[in-house]
């Protein structure tokens, strides 16, 4: 990104990802989110003395995961090591992650903004356990009279994936982690529910004189949760940095904060307060030996990406766009594909799952894995279009019906008496009426006017509410006229 | 006032009990009467559990009553040393620190020997968190050499070895993270094993340097350190070090014969710092060993004298990350303060004592950026070499032996004032760690009136034949059978 026509802007990101493992890294207690304080604990997590870890292998089965799906090299041999750090939250203050051996090596994925195709390198993702949690009386922990520590997130698995400094712009951030976050969905990892802070994100940015090969000094902003915030971040930080630039001065590296109700980045710790970890290779826990069947394994389990979904859908002759749009949630395309196994016709089913379906879901704040309108009732709906038993028109009002009953469409038909009038004797009597109630558009059609037809179809369909068959009263229109 | 039954062996005790000579119940108010006796000038025990002990032996005896097969360690009173968890029982690693700490979970150890049927005593004195070599470090008192009570028991068992030699206990349980199981047990008389890294579980063992803690028992005869170690010895889940393998029946190692058996002499062990008399001693138990058929010969473990070294840089590395969690905010000490930097800074200095905050100030600094690779990474390349000596060793010898200690036990006072002169004593001891190979230190003479051990080293997992060479000297000399004088007089040399 051109800052001012003068700053090109640097950015890499740390992202943290929960996994969704049943249990904890080292020990068997559950990883469920809430749950009242400190219940979610033994003495494993808790750091009591005397304890030891014990490597949760489903872990390892997630990171292998996680990793294929982002283009990651899987280590044959990777192992644990201490970070080393004094923090309440901290039940041991040593975080037990991963170092020099990380289990993802070199890896990426391909963004896209406004049509431009960009590749992002991701540098390693690594295991680790997640930290508890600290509960002020006040805003923090140095204005508080009273803290209290809940420790049931200590040991939940996270996998931290660093992503090299390739991104040059905000919209190019914001794509990559759109695009991360969907394939952690994808793959399912994680359940990636931002607003619980399963997915936590480190900004890294710096600025750089334009055409500068050198990066400049960047800082780091810490746990961010939310796109939204990213952004905000992001263009407050950029600012700050050109305007120290501007001034002539240089950018402190430095750890900071994001304070989302002030909307602006603080120092949270200086380089030279900066933590010396004194890693050193955790010495209860084996090192980790992934031989390559294992990796296979874990390969054949991983889903279809979105990637590969597009690809699939556009040779379905759906577009880029509804491609794009059905695939950015799994769960949308996952409803999608189930309908399709039993409709045919992607185009069709496409534009109702991305317009009536969704408008209803979005209008009912309901997301698509809590829909009352399944995959195989809408499927049904369509093909209830198709086969002429109600227009499409009818059949808007039908979808209706089935979100808030919850019915199919079938029973709601048969009930509301909604079935389209095929009987060519029944229709045919009303068609005549039409006719002879409304002779000068007759006339006008005889006369050439063509619009005229519309009109009367129109008639008919009124005094039909609608339920007349449209192809069959055009026909026989045409036939009475000729 | 003591029964008979006490300074009995445990195989003698199991008899009794199995023949109705003696109840579980007797036998357990015989020891706590024994504690009562001898603890106040010994100070072996920081928690006796009379009340815990009485129940668990009445429970045996109901057992023994309804006709039940006694297992082998069924009935027998033993102690701990206070750095096994204990649920329910104060675990406190004689540090301030843990002064009140009750663990809500039991040490597999723990749950091993409760299963065999054996009456917990109590919980032993040691060096604060096992980091010493006389027990003088304890926060809560000194414990004091049976045979000479101006002299340490050595350490950090201290209190494991001298429950064993004062018949405090029939046996005891220590950790061994550089010859903390090996010395006391050479000091005070006794057999002592610090088995292979990985045979024993360390789960709540409170830990020291995780990559060299060893649990391992003290004895008064080889035999019962054989079936102490098939009670407590075999892989654990729940700790990732422990070595999945099929734990041999100890005592069928226990052959009156080593005819042919290869035993190698390395000369680094008989070194500058070894007392003459010790090496004496030492020397005429292996001429004892060639008398029975053993094929002697000297050999060399050339990077010996960089184990010191090597082995204060990983300990105090490792240790100086095992106990950052003492901050006083979950369990433990917790001194005043009116913010939480002030609290971890009051706390840690106030709840540690002087040679624990020594170990984790080297420890804090030999991993610390821009000093990791000069020591950390080189002391881990040393002990690999170390490893290296000991499998090349291997190759020609069935078992290695040298003096457990360089001197027999020392005055109070003597060492703590100096504490490389305290490091340098481990020589002989903590090679064995950083090669993660069994030792055992039997009885193999005295010098001064104070008792000398002998260490035998293995292969890994080669503790069988440790307890042969241990097994066979013993039913051929009479040191273990010699006890000390409890009845106040202090020995001095001559006196034997």
């Amino acid at each position: 990104m051109v800052v001012a026509n003068k700053y090109e802007m640097v950015c890499g990101l740390e992202v943290h990802v929960e996994l969704q493992t049943k249990t904890k890294i080292f020990c068997s207690c559950t990883t469920e989110f809430g749950g009242e304080q400190n219940t979610h604990v033994c003495p494993v997590c808790l750091g009591m003395p005397g304890t030891l870890p014990v490597l949760n292998r489903e872990v390892v089965n997630y990171a292998i995961k996680a990793g294929l799906a982002l283009n990651c090299e899987i280590a044959e041999f990777s192992k644990f090591d201490r970070k080393n750090y004094f923090y309440p939250d901290l039940s041991k203050n040593y975080q037990t992650s991963q170092f020099d051996l990380p289990i993802c090596g070199k890896g990426g994925l391909e963004i896209e903004v406004e049509g431009e195709k960009k590749w992002v390198g991701i540098t390693r993702a690594h295991m680790e356990e997640d930290a508890g949690k600290l509960v002020h009386s006040g805003d923090t922990i140095t204005t508080s009279n009273e803290s209290s520590v809940d420790y049931n997130r200590a040991g939940v698995p996270l996998l931290e994936i660093v992503s090299e400094p390739d991104m040059r712009s905000i919209p190019e951030v914001l794509a990559y982690l759109e695009k991360l976050v969907q394939i952690l969905e994808y793959t399912e990892v994680s359940d990636c529910r931002l607003e619980q802070g399963s997915v936590r994100f480190d900004i890294n940015v710096s600025l750089r004189p334009m055409g500068a090969t050198t990066l400049g000094t960047r800082t780091e902003t810490k746990n961010l949760n939310s796109f939204s915030s990213v952004r905000r971040c992001m263009e407050y930080e950029i600012a700050r940095q050109s305007r120290v630039l501007d001034a002539g001065e240089k950018v402190i590296q430095e750890t900071r904060t994001w304070d989302e109700g002030q909307g602006v980045t603080l120092t949270l710790r200086s380089k030279e307060e900066a933590h010396d970890y004194r890693y050193f290779p955790e010495p209860d826990l084996a090192p980790l030996v992934i031989d390559r069947e294992w990796v296979e394994r874990i390969r054949k389990m991983l889903p279809e990406l979105p990637e590969a979904r597009r690809v699939r859908l556009q040779a379905l002759g759906l577009s880029a766009y509804d491609t794009g749009v059905i695939t950015q949630s799994k769960a949308l395309s996952d409803f999608f594909d189930e309908a399709l196994s039993s409709y045919g016709d992607a185009k069709t089913l496409a534009n109702w799952v991305m317009g009536d379906v969704t408008r209803l879901l979005n209008t009912n704040q309901c997301n698509v894995v809590d829909s009352p309108i399944s995959a195989p009732q809408l499927a049904e709906l369509l093909g209830l279009i198709d086969k002429g038993t109600i227009s499409g028109k009818i059949a808007k009002s039908v979808l209706e019906d089935m979100y808030s009953t919850g019915k199919d469409a079938e029973v709601i038909v048969k009930e509301k008496g909604l079935a389209q009038i095929s009987d060519e004797g029944a229709l045919l009597g009303i068609i005549d009426d039409v006719i002879s109630a409304n002779p000068q558009s007759v006339e006008d059609f005889r006369a050439g006017k063509d619009r005229a037809i519309g009109f009367l179809v129109g008639q008919i369909m009124k005094a039909t509410k609608g339920q007349a068959n449209p192809g069959l009263v055009n026909k026989l229109l045409k036939e009475k006229l000729s | 006032m003591e029964s008979v039954s006490i300074g009995k062996s445990v195989s003698e005790l199991h008899e009794l009990l199995v023949h109705k000579d003696i109840s579980s119940t007797e036998l357990t108010k015989a020891y706590i009467d024994r504690i009562q006796a001898v603890d106040p000038d010994l100070q072996a025990y920081l928690t006796v559990l009379e009340d815990e002990a009485m129940t668990q032996a009445a429970e045996v005896d109901q057992k023994i009553a309804q006709g039940e097969a006694l297992k082998p360690l069924e009935g027998i009173p033993m102690a701990l040393k206070d750095n096994m968890c204990t649920e329910g029982i104060r675990t406190s690693c004689a540090s301030k620190m843990l002064e009140n700490f009750v663990p809500p979970y039991n040490a597999t150890v723990t749950n091993r020997l409760r299963a065999a049927g054996t009456i917990l005593l109590g919980k032993l004195n040691m060096d604060e968190f096992a980091m010493g070599s006389s027990t003088e470090n304890s926060y809560f008192t000194k414990t004091r050499n049976p045979w000479n009570l101006e002299c340490v028991p050595g350490g950090s068992s201290g209190g494991s070895a001298v429950a064993v030699a004062g018949d405090e206990a029939a046996f005891t349980l220590g950790s061994d993270t550089g010859g903390s199981i090996r010395q006391p047990a050479a000091f005070c008389g006794v057999v002592g094993m610090k088995p292979t890294y990985g045979a024993v579980s360390r789960l709540g063992l409170i830990a020291f340097a995780s990559s060299l803690d060893q649990i391992g028992p003290f004895t008064k005869t080889v035999r019962d350190n054989a079936l102490v170690m098939n009670a407590i010895a075999g892989y654990d889940a729940l700790d990732s070090t422990s070595v999945p393998y099929e734990t041999p029946d100890y005592t069928k190692f226990l052959v009156n014969d080593i005819k042919g058996l290869k035993i190698g002499i390395p000369r680094e062990y008989f070194g500058d710092g070894i007392d003459p008399d010790v090496a004496k001693g030492i020397k005429a138990g292996i001429q004892t060993l060639i008398d029975l058929g053993a094929e002697v010969a000297e050999c060399s473990l050339p990077h010996t004298e960089y184990a010191i070294p090597a082995y204060y840089l990983i300990a105090t590395a490792e240790a100086s990350s095992n106990l950052a969690r003492y901050d006083g905010v979950r369990y433990g000490y917790r001194a005043d303060s009116d913010d939480v930097l002030g609290m971890f800074k009051k706390t840690r200095a106030e709840g540690f004592g002087q040679e624990v905050k020594r170990r984790i100030m080297l420890g804090t600094y030999a991993l610390s950026s821009g000093y990791y690779d000069a020591y950390y990474l080189k002391a881990q390349k040393v002990r690999t070499l170390i490893k290296q000596d000991f499998d090349k060793a291997f190759e020609k010898f069935d078992v290695l032996l040298s003096p457990t200690a360089p001197t027999p036990a020392f005055k109070f006072g003597e060492k703590s004032a100096d504490p490389l002169a305290m490091y340098l004593s481990d020589i002989t001891t903590v090679p064995i760690n950083l090669a993660g190979i069994p030792a055992i230190s039997i009885p193999a003479g005295f010098v001064n009136g104070l008792p000398i051990g002998m260490q035998l080293m293995g292969k890994a997992f080669g503790e069988g034949a440790l307890y042969r060479v241990a097994y066979t000297f013993e039913q051929n000399t009479n040191y273990h059978s010699l006890k000390p004088n409890l009845s106040g007089e202090v020995l001095t040399c001559g006196s034997r």
